[in-house]
C-alpha cells in the first residue's frame, strides 16, 4: 500500500480551512494493531489528510479484509 | 467446537459414504468410479479402477455373482445397472493397459497357501503385493480350483492364464500336484509346512477335512473351525477360508475372493503383532448410510446386449453407464444456495470451520463462509442424518467473538441498527393510554416498524379495540441480530432488558408481529407468554375497516423463522382464506421454507450469496408473493418481485400498487422507527417529544441514494460529517469541480462525503467509508 500514489498528480485539492494546496506527504494507516506508512496528500499547514475513494474502496478495503481474517 | 465434536459432526454427513453397489460388494469395488470412466468412453481407466481392488479382474469380471446389482438404486427407477457386464466391458476394451509394476520392499516373513482356489490365489496375491514371500501348494495340476469349472465361453482359459501371470510377476512360487495332509498318501506334510512358514492360509474347498489330520479344531461336520472376523483357526499361525466355509451349492466367487483378502489382511496383522479384529467393522459387505433421492428420476430399463455371449459393445456399455445415477446425497446442497456456493458439502465444511476455529497462525480462510449461513436450519430438515449447519456456523461465530477473531466489519452495521432500535430513538414500553396495567402487550418488532410503520399503528388500534384490560406497547429489538452475530453477551443483556420491562409491565402476554421475535422469545424467555399476531388474528374477528384489495391468486411464502411453528403457518392460511384471497403453495414451504436472505445476517456478511438465495426463491413462482415478515417482503421487493404483506390485505395500504412497492432503504428504516415512536406518543399519549432537528437539507439523487444503500451509509452519517465540516471549517475543496470533501470518524468507520452547496440545500455527489484509521502526524 505504501508504494501507491494515491492522488492523481494533476488533482489539486485545497484545504478549505487553511486555504492552501494540499501536498503529498507521509501518513500512517492503522487497523487492528497493524500500521503502515503511506503517501497521501495532506495539508502542509494543519495536516488534514485526504483519502481518495479509489483507495478507500480498493486497496485499503482489501488490506482491511486481510487483517480481519488474520 | 472441540476436536471430538468436529469429528462427530463430520461423521454425521453421509455424503462420503460409499454408494450401495460398493458397500454391497464384498471387496468394495468402486463401481461408481468405474462407470464414470465408461461414461467418458475411457475403458482403460475403468480397468485401472478394477485393478485397484481386484487381483484378477479378467476372471472376476466374467464370473462375479455381482451382489452389487441387487442393491443398485436404479432399481427404484427402472432396473439395476448391469455392473458386472460393465466390469467385463472394461476388461475387454481396456485390455492392453499396462499395469503399473509393483515395487514392494521384500519382507522377511513368508506365508504358505494351501489350496490354489480363488481364495488362496487372492491371499497369495495380496501377501506377495505387501512384500511377503509366498508359496502355494495345490493338489491338482492347475491353480484355480473351481474357477476352472466355468465354461470356456464365459471364462476362457487364456483369461485365467493371463490373470494368474500376475502371481509370477510377484514371484509367488506355485507347487502343483502337491496334496497337503498329515495323513498317508504322499504330497507335503501340513505340520512341516506350518513349521517351515511364518503363517499358513488354507483354503481346502467345500469338503470335510477331518481325514487329513491337520490337528486343527473342526466342526461336527468335519470342517475347520474358523473365527468369523479374523479367519483364524485353533492354531494361531493358521488361517482358513474360501468355499470351505460354505455349502457346496452356495459358491460365490466374490465371497471366496473376499475370504482370501481378509485372511491375508489377518496374516499381515499377525506378522506385525497387531490386533486381528480391531477396526474391521467395514470388512466385507455392509449396508451403506449414503442416501440417494430417486424421486422424480425418469425410469430407464437396462440397455440390451445385441450379442449376449460377447457382452456389451463399447457403445452399449457407454449407454448403460449413462443410466447410472452416480449416487450422491447432497440433499442439503440441492436446496441451499449457501451450501452450493462453496462448492462442497457439510462434511468438508465442518472440517474447514474447525480448522478455521483452531488455526493459530495464518489467515482464517473460512470466516466468510461461517458468517454467510442464514442459520435457517433447512439443511437439517432435508438431511437424512439431521446435520444442522446452523448449529455449526453459530457455534463458530460465538467462538470467533470470544477469541476476538470476528471480523469487525461483518456485523457492525446490523448491530448498530439494533442499537438504534434499543436507543431512546425507538425504544418504548407503555401501558395503553388510560390504563395502569396491561393484559397484553403489542411487540411489533423493529423491522415491521421500519418497513410499514402505518401497519404498526393500525394493528395497535385494532388490538386495543379487541382486547380488554389494556394493551400495552413495547417498541424495541428482540436481540436477534446479536444472537445471529454470535454476540452472546450482547444478546443476553438485550433479552434480559426486555424481560425486565415485561416484569415491570406486570408480566402480560406478548403479542408479536414478527416471527423471528416470536422464536427468540420462545427459545430464550420460557416464562414469557408470547403469542403470534397471526394466531391472535386467526382467533378473532378481522378488522372491517380495510379498503379491500382484490389480488389475483398469490403464493404464500413462510418466513424461515416459522419453520417449527406450524400453528402460525396454518393461521396465516386461514386468515388469507377468510379475506377471500386465492392462494397457492410453493414447493418448498412450511417446514421446508427457505430464507429471504436476511436470516443469520447473511446479507451483511455475503451479499452475493444472499442475492442468490433471494433470486432463487422469487423465481419459484411467477405469481405475486404473499409474505408475513417485513424483511421477507422487502428483500423480495428489492429484487423486483411483486409481493404483498398479509397486513396489506388486512389493513390496506393507501397505495395504488402495494405489491410493486419497494421497501425503504436503511436510512428511511431508522427514520420510520423514530417517527413511529414520536407519532404514537403524540397521538395516543398526548406527549410531544423534543424532536431532533431535521439537520441540513440534503439533496440526494436516486443514483447516489442507491450508492449509499449499497455502501451501508446512512443519511445520519452524512449529516454528522457535514455538520462537523460546517462547524469546524475542516473540509477540502476541489477547484476543478467546485465540490467540497469532508470526513468524520464517529467510532470505527471514517465517512467521506463529497458535496456542493445548492440553492435549497447541500447536494450530495458521493460518499464512501473505510475502517482503517489514517493519521497525518501534523503538517
Amino acid at each position: 500500500m505504501s508504494e501507491e500514489k494515491n492522488a492523481a498528480p494533476e488533482q489539486v485539492l485545497i484545504c478549505a480551512k487553511c486555504n492552501v494546496a494540499m501536498k503529498p506527504g507521509q501518513v500512517r494507516a492503522s487497523y487492528l494493531g497493524s500500521e503502515f506508512p503511506i503517501e497521501l496528500i495532506k495539508c502542509p499547514v494543519c495536516g488534514m489528510v485526504y483519502v481518495p475513494e479509489s483507495l478507500a474502496i480498493g486497496k485499503m478495503l482489501k488490506v482491511e479484509q486481510a487483517l480481519e481474517d488474520k | 467446537m472441540d476436536h471430538a465434536k468436529a469429528r462427530e459432526r463430520e461423521s454425521q454427513c453421509i455424503q462420503e459414504q460409499p454408494p450401495a453397489c460398493t458397500s454391497a460388494c464384498p471387496v468394495h469395488v468402486n463401481a461408481r468410479g468405474l462407470i464414470e470412466c465408461i461414461r467418458k468412453g475411457d475403458f482403460c481407466a475403468g480397468l485401472a479402477v478394477l485393478n485397484r481392488t481386484l487381483p484378477f479382474p479378467g476372471i472376476i469380471g466374467r464370473i462375479c455373482d455381482h451382489p452389487c446389482q441387487t442393491v443398485c438404486k436404479r432399481i427404484e427407477a427402472g432396473a439395476a445397472i448391469r455392473i458386472n457386464s460393465l466390469e467385463r466391458a472394461c476388461v475387454e476394451y481396456g485390455r492392453g493397459t499396462q499395469k503399473k509394476p509393483l515395487h514392494v520392499a521384500k519382507k522377511d516373513k513368508k506365508a504358505a497357501i494351501v489350496g490354489g482356489g480363488l481364495s488362496g490365489l487372492t491371499a497369495a496375491f495380496d501377501l506377495a503385493s505387501k512384500g511377503y514371500g509366498v508359496e502355494i501348494f495345490e493338489a491338482s495340476h492347475l491353480p484355480g480350483g473351481r474357477i476352472r469349472e466355468f465354461n470356456a465361453q464365459q471364462l476362457p482359459q487364456l483369461i485365467i492364464d493371463s490373470d494368474l501371470a500376475a502371481l509370477d510377476e510377484l514371484e509367488v512360487v506355485i507347487h502343483l500336484n502337491v496334496p497337503v495332509t498329515n495323513g498317508s498318501g504322499g504330497g507335503a506334510s501340513f505340520d512341516e509346512i506350518v513349521a517351515g512358514f511364518d503363517a499358513v492360509y488354507i483354503g481346502p474347498g467345500p469338503h470335510a477335512v477331518d481325514h487329513l489330520n491337520l490337528e486343527l479344531a473342526v466342526t461336527p461336520s468335519g470342517r475347520i473351525k474358523i473365527a468369523p472376523v479374523s479367519y483364524g483357526t485353533s492354531n494361531p499361525k493358521v488361517f482358513a477360508g474360501g468355499g470351505h466355509r460354505y455349502h457346496p451349492g452356495d459358491y460365490s466367487p466374490i465371497t471366496s475372493l473376499l475370504d482370501g483378502r481378509l485372511s491375508a489382511a489377518s496374516i499381515d496383522r499377525f506378522f506385525q503383532g497387531a490386533s486381528l479384529t480391531a477396526q474391521r467393522e467395514q470388512d466385507g459387505p455392509f449396508v451403506t448410510t449414503l442416501y440417494t433421492n430417486t424421486q422424480g428420476i425418469e425410469p430407464l430399463q437396462a440397455v440390451p446386449m445385441s450379442i449376449k455371449a460377447q457382452g456389451y459393445s463399447r457403445e452399449e456399455a457407454e449407454n448403460e453407464a449413462r443410466r447410472c445415477l452416480d449416487c450422491q446425497c447432497l440433499e442439503c446442497v440441492k436446496v441451499c444456495e449457501y451450501l452450493a456456493h462453496y462448492g462442497s458439502y457439510p462434511k468438508r465444511y465442518v472440517r474447514e470451520i474447525y480448522n478455521n476455529d483452531t488455526i493459530i497462525m495464518g489467515a482464517h480462510l473460512a470466516n466468510r463462509m461461517v458468517n454467510s449461513c442464514a442459520l435457517c436450519g433447512l439443511c437439517k430438515e432435508v438431511c437424512p442424518a439431521d446435520l444442522n449447519m446452523a448449529d455449526i456456523c453459530l457455534d463458530a461465530r460465538q467462538s470467533m467473538v470470544k477469541k476476538g477473531k470476528m471480523p469487525p466489519s461483518t456485523h457492525d452495521f446490523a448491530l448498530r441498527d439494533m442499537q438504534f432500535s434499543l436507543s431512546n430513538a425507538f425504544y418504548l414500553a407503555r401501558h395503553e393510554p388510560g390504563f395502569s396495567a396491561s393484559s397484553a402487550m403489542f411487540y411489533p418488532g423493529c423491522q415491521l416498524s421500519a418497513s410499514s410503520p402505518h401497519h404498526v399503528a393500525s394493528i395497535y388500534a385494532y388490538l386495543r379495540d379487541s382486547i380488554k384490560g389494556g394493551v400495552g406497547l413495547l417498541l424495541g429489538c428482540c436481540g436477534a441480530p446479536a444472537a445471529w452475530a454470535g454476540q452472546e453477551e450482547l444478546f443476553h443483556s438485550t433479552i434480559q432488558t426486555m424481560a425486565g420491562d415485561w416484569q415491570r409491565m406486570g408480566r402480560p402476554r406478548i403479542i408479536t408481529a414478527c416471527s423471528s421475535c416470536y422464536r427468540i422469545f420462545r427459545d430464550n424467555l420460557p416464562d414469557l407468554p408470547v403469542e403470534s399476531l397471526w394466531t391472535v388474528l386467526d382467533n378473532a374477528e378481522l378488522p372491517r375497516v380495510r379498503p379491500v384489495l382484490k389480488p389475483q391468486t398469490m403464493v404464500i411464502h413462510d418466513p424461515c423463522a416459522t419453520r417449527r411453528d406450524k400453528d402460525i403457518q396454518q393461521s396465516i392460511r386461514r386468515i388469507v382464506a377468510k379475506l377471500g384471497v386465492p392462494f397457492n403453495e410453493l414447493d418448498h414451504n412450511s417446514g421446508l421454507t427457505t430464507c429471504c436472505g436476511y436470516g443469520g445476517l447473511m446479507s451483511f456478511a455475503n451479499h452475493e450469496v444472499a442475492d442468490k438465495v433471494v433470486k432463487r426463491r422469487i423465481r419459484e413462482s411467477e405469481a405475486d408473493y404473499l409474505a408475513y415478515c417485513a424483511m421477507c417482503r422487502d428483500n423480495f421487493a428489492a429484487r423486483g418481485k411483486r409481493v404483498l404483506h398479509v397486513l396489506d390485505l388486512i389493513f390496506g395500504t393507501g397505495s395504488e400498487d402495494p405489491a410493486g412497492r419497494k421497501g425503504p432503504g436503511y436510512s428511511r428504516r431508522h427514520e420510520n422507527r423514530a417517527k413511529l415512536k414520536t407519532e404514537l406518543l403524540r397521538d395516543l399519549w398526548g406527549e410531544q417529544t423534543a424532536e431532533k432537528g431535521p439537520g441540513m437539507k440534503l439533496i440526494i439523487s436516486r443514483e447516489v441514494s442507491e450508492l449509499l444503500e449499497s455502501r451501508m451509509i446512512l443519511e445520519e452519517d452524512l449529516q454528522q460529517v457535514l455538520h462537523r465540516a460546517e462547524m469546524t471549517g475542516e473540509k477540502i475543496s476541489d477547484p476543478k469541480t467546485g465540490h467540497f470533501i469532508a470526513w468524520r470518524r464517529p467510532v470505527n468507520v471514517t465517512y467521506w462525503v463529497e458535496y456542493s452547496c445548492g440553492d435549497t440545500g447541500l447536494i450530495i455527489h458521493n460518499a464512501y467509508s473505510h475502517r482503517m484509521e489514517v493519521v497525518g502526524d501534523g503538517p
